[in-house]
């Protein structure tokens, strides 16, 4: 660290004529630090926690953590071996694999939604199968969860996939000579390796999933108690009766955004 | 108690054909140049890599056999292998990457800890139990690898390159503890590396590798004294030539020149070698005995230890061994004209 300072001082002369950039930069600065102002400032401090004990916010919590946390055990569940199938296997066809499972990543939230009730909705192509044998995903909980786990997953996959195939493939034969047979070799040496990962991948991917919006209201709908999620429910009551809920709900997102960057922060707020 | 194998290996734009036949309790190494194969005869041996045709037997069990259709994946076979850089587990304590392999033959974790630890005491680590790959010396961290490897009881022991990774003062000490401990273990025993040192120390035999063929199987004494290839003879520092050789003792090199030797062999093709310290240098036309006399020019000048080896472009071209003293009173440069002379009874010749 001082060595680096030190050479910057010695390479970066020209720092002070350095104003019009530092002038941008601090406009975007407020962009982002503005706005998080405007929250905490307005927050109803005094009144919050009558706000987390009512019925519908409660409600709301407790359905984000189950539906988010439920995306995030079926983008585990998926989404390891989709990572590994991408990083480790060669097969025609692969890109186009890699830019379906990544889109969601870019995809405007909503169309996703649309998407998801066209296939999945009653009258879809698979929805009116499924309907047959008596599952129904549109306006459920469980139609929620797809939704979030469409939208959260490719975080995973993607920060996954990059571990694998970073990680030292030597080892693995190591393991085997050893005895190891394939699920062990990846259950004790391949998994730990990219442990790293992989906990940044689910951290990311519940994040993603917690704060679901556009693809869960088209597909699933906004029931309290069913799938009226917590942004959903500060939306509606933004929109509506009670802004002051609306605000602390947002505060509770933003405190777990920032456990969530705190946690992953030697990955992302350590400058290489 | 024994390894007999025919490699055939096809990759891309590589060919390994390998017949090797190894004792138990005998140490082969396998020397060559980058590229000969080396590698992929382990990974083949190890079956990290199938056979293309051939196949391996080892102690009467066959591990590949891919006329038969016969293949062992690598952690069926007993086999340990100790890998170039060790591979030692970076998140495994070192008591538990020398149980690995026990673990995963289905002893359980405790008992294979406590069988660990006792390697690890064997190969003097003791007190290092717990220490991870990267808190380890590179001496340590191979000690930990060769436990490892020998902790499931092998029939085969494979090490590739054991002491590349270490710097050249811990890899005298190295080598020692691993000649030491090679000795003990019972199994057949292959070696690969490139420095002759090891090959010297640590084996009873070598086997030559070049362009994915074996050229040379012979003890460490043998294979020096009578190469048979450019690669060890430049490894050795000796020059080969080779040739056919005609009546009176007279050698037609195939690369231009004649050189006549002492020993009279029948005709025919031949290997004849020459020790640079056997080869004289002269600023003017030598008179005298020498019946090996010619031309050249300096290429190049070079200290090897206290000496000073000369590069002599020529026919045919050969390599000079000369004090410090001696080039300075000659005044030799790169490009000076020099003449080069070889007595007869200096050069060994064999068939080739």
């Amino acid at each position: 660290m001082a060595r680096a300072r030190r050479r910057n001082a010695a390479t970066d002369v020209p720092e002070r004529l350095a104003i019009i950039p530092i002038a941008i930069a601090t406009v975007a600065v407020l962009l982002f630090a503005v706005p998080l102002a405007g929250l905490l400032w307005r927050a109803p401090w005094s009144s919050a926690w009558d706000v987390l004990s009512t019925d519908a916010a409660r409600d709301a919590l407790r359905l984000s953590l189950i539906t988010s946390l439920s995306a995030t055990a079926i983008a585990i569940v998926l989404g390891v071996p989709l990572a590994w199938v991408q990083a480790r296997l060669d097969y025609p066809g692969k890109r186009v694999v890699r830019a379906l499972t990544t889109l969601p990543m870019v995809l405007p939230p909503v169309v996703g939604g649309v998407a998801l009730l066209l296939a999945l909705g009653r009258r879809g192509i698979v929805g009116s199968q499924l309907d047959k044998v008596g599952i129904n995903l549109p306006f459920t909980t469980a139609g929620a969860v797809v939704a979030e786990a469409f939208v959260a997953m490719p975080f995973l996959v993607i920060t996954l996939e990059a571990a694998f195939r970073s990680s030292d493939r030597r080892l693995e034969e190591a393991a085997r000579t050893l005895g190891a047979r394939r699920f062990t070799v990846f259950r004790r040496v391949t998994l730990p390796l990219v442990a790293p990962s992989l906990l940044a991948g689910i951290v990311l991917c519940w994040a993603r999933a917690l704060g679901e919006f556009g693809a869960t209201i088209t597909f699933a709908g906004n029931l309290q108690g069913t799938t009226q999620t917590l942004p959903l429910f500060v939306y509606i009551k933004l929109e509506g009766s009670n802004p002051d809920s609306a605000i602390v709900l947002s505060l509770v997102l933003l405190g777990i955004s920032l456990v969530v960057l705190l946690a992953l922060r030697d990955r992302w707020l350590t400058a290489r | 108690m024994s390894l007999c194998a025919h490699v055939r290996v096809e990759l891309d734009a590589f060919t390994l054909d390998a017949e090797l036949a190894i004792e138990a309790g005998r140490t082969v190494a396998v020397v060559g140049p980058n590229g000969a194969g080396k590698s992929t005869l382990l990974r083949a041996l190890a079956g990290l890599l199938a056979l293309a045709a051939g196949r391996i037997e080892l102690d009467g069990v066959v591990l590949d056999d891919p006329g038969a259709g016969v293949y062992l994946p690598p952690e069926q076979r007993p086999v340990g292998v100790v890998f170039q850089d060790n591979l030692l587990f970076p998140h495994l304590d070192a008591v538990d990457n020398v149980a690995f392999g026990l673990q995963s033959r289905g002893v359980r974790r405790s008992e294979a800890r406590r069988r660990a630890a006792t390697w690890l005491q064997r190969v003097g680590l003791e007190g290092r139990e717990h220490a991870k790959p990267r808190q380890l010396s590179g001496g340590q961290a191979q000690r930990v690898a060769l436990a490892r490897a020998l902790a499931s009881d092998p029939r085969m022991l494979l090490l590739d390159e054991p002491l590349a990774a270490l710097d050249a003062t811990t890899r005298n000490d190295v080598r020692r503890d691993l000649r030491r401990h090679l000795r003990t273990f019972p199994g057949v025993r292959l070696l690969i590396t490139h420095d002759p040192v090891d090959a010297a120390v640590l084996a009873d035999d070598v086997i030559v590798l070049d362009e994915g063929r074996v050229i040379q199987t012979g003890s460490p004494a043998e294979i020096t004294a009578r190469p048979r290839s450019e690669w060890v003879a430049e490894l050795t520092g000796t020059n080969l030539f080779s040739g056919t050789a005609g009546p009176l003792g007279n050698i037609a090199l195939d690369n231009g020149g004649t050189i006549v030797a002492a020993d009279h062999l029948e005709p025919g093709p031949v290997f004849a070698v020459v020790a640079p310290h056997a080869v004289s240098v002269f600023r003017t036309e030598p008179e005298g005995s020498p019946r090996n006399k010619w031309p050249g020019r300096v290429a190049t000048i070079e200290p090897v230890g206290g000496r000073v080896r000369i590069r002599v472009d020529g026919i045919p071209p050969i390599v000079a061994e000369l004090t410090p003293a001696a080039v300075q009173a000659m005044d030799l440069a790169e490009a000076s004209e020099i003449w080069v002379a070889v007595k007869a009874t200096e050069i060994s010749v064999y068939p080739a």
